[in-house]
């Protein structure tokens, strides 16, 4: 059983990183994305 | 995580089926006879294994698109298809390195399956590091491209290793001849498992294409900025 629960926990820690990677990636590129419009905006207005 | 319906759906989707899945391969499939409890390993590690062969023949088939047409929305493609397979091929090593040592009481042996599962693995790792080397963008496009298609070669020979040689891996569960197989209710929990494995595939390289998309917007805006 030690073997099947290692086996499971693997899978799950190295697809729930990945997952949680992706997000914060994408909340911080989102997040970039608003601050360069508005720079941009205020530049240009 | 996601950012539209379609993407928030999938995720939903793709969560349920994977709580079904656990359930099916730790309650509804049976004990194996000579194993025991540990086989269950073969519900996530199978379809793992099965999984990163498609993502590594979608980075080929968009690879060669990338060549032929040479729209970098293929290369956007086949990079983020290359990054799930290479997690799924991470996957299926430990989990098959755990299983190994359950069953032979080693955790690797050098046999045809293995060694050409773990050359698999370093081409793709090699392919991410040559992609993070190259600054621009189409020629990262091209040499990643080549490696991309010649990468795929080893698929091949992943799948025929154990059809070809004598190896301490196992025979194919499935479509391996006379004396492979499985009882109807392992197959039907690895063929969902297979099933749910897939949609997670498809559901990861759609939110990193989203998120290829806001890093390539982010470039946009500011090179915008640069030239004001």
């Amino acid at each position: 059983m030690g073997y099947l629960f290692a086996a499971y926990t693997v899978i799950w820690v190295l697809l729930s990183g990945y997952i949680y990677s992706l997000h914060s990636k994408q909340k911080q590129l989102f997040k970039e994305i608003e601050q360069l419009k508005s720079r941009i905006e205020s530049d240009t207005g | 995580m996601p950012d539209s319906k379609a993407s928030k759906i999938l995720f939903v989707l793709t969560f349920v089926c994977m709580i079904v899945a656990l359930y099916l391969a730790f309650l509804y499939a049976p004990v194996e006879a000579t194993q025991g409890e540990v086989y269950r390993i073969l519900f996530f590690h199978v379809p793992s294994a099965w999984v990163a062969f498609l993502a590594f023949g979608v980075t080929c088939f968009c690879s060669v698109a990338f060549l032929m047409k040479k729209d970098l929305k293929w290369d956007r493609i086949a990079s983020s298809s290359a990054e799930i397979g290479l997690l799924l091929c991470t996957i299926t090593l430990i989990t098959g390195s755990i299983w190994a040592k359950s069953e032979w009481g080693i955790w690797w042996a050098w046999d045809a399956r293995l060694t050409t599962t773990l050359i698999l693995w370093l081409i793709y790792l090699s392919y991410a590091m040559l992609r993070g080397y190259i600054d621009v963008e189409t020629k990262r496009a091209y040499l990643s491209s080549v490696v991309g298609i010649i990468g795929f070669i080893d698929v091949l020979i992943v799948y025929g290793s154990i059809r070809w040689w004598r190896t301490q891996h196992p025979q194919p569960v499935i479509g391996g001849g006379d004396e492979s197989g499985l009882a109807p209710a392992m197959l039907f929990t690895l063929l969902f498992c297979v099933g749910t494995f897939t949609l997670l595939f498809f559901t990861l390289l759609r939110s990193k294409i989203e998120l290829q998309k806001a890093s390539e917007e982010v470039d946009y805006f500011h090179k915008v900025l640069a030239q004001k």
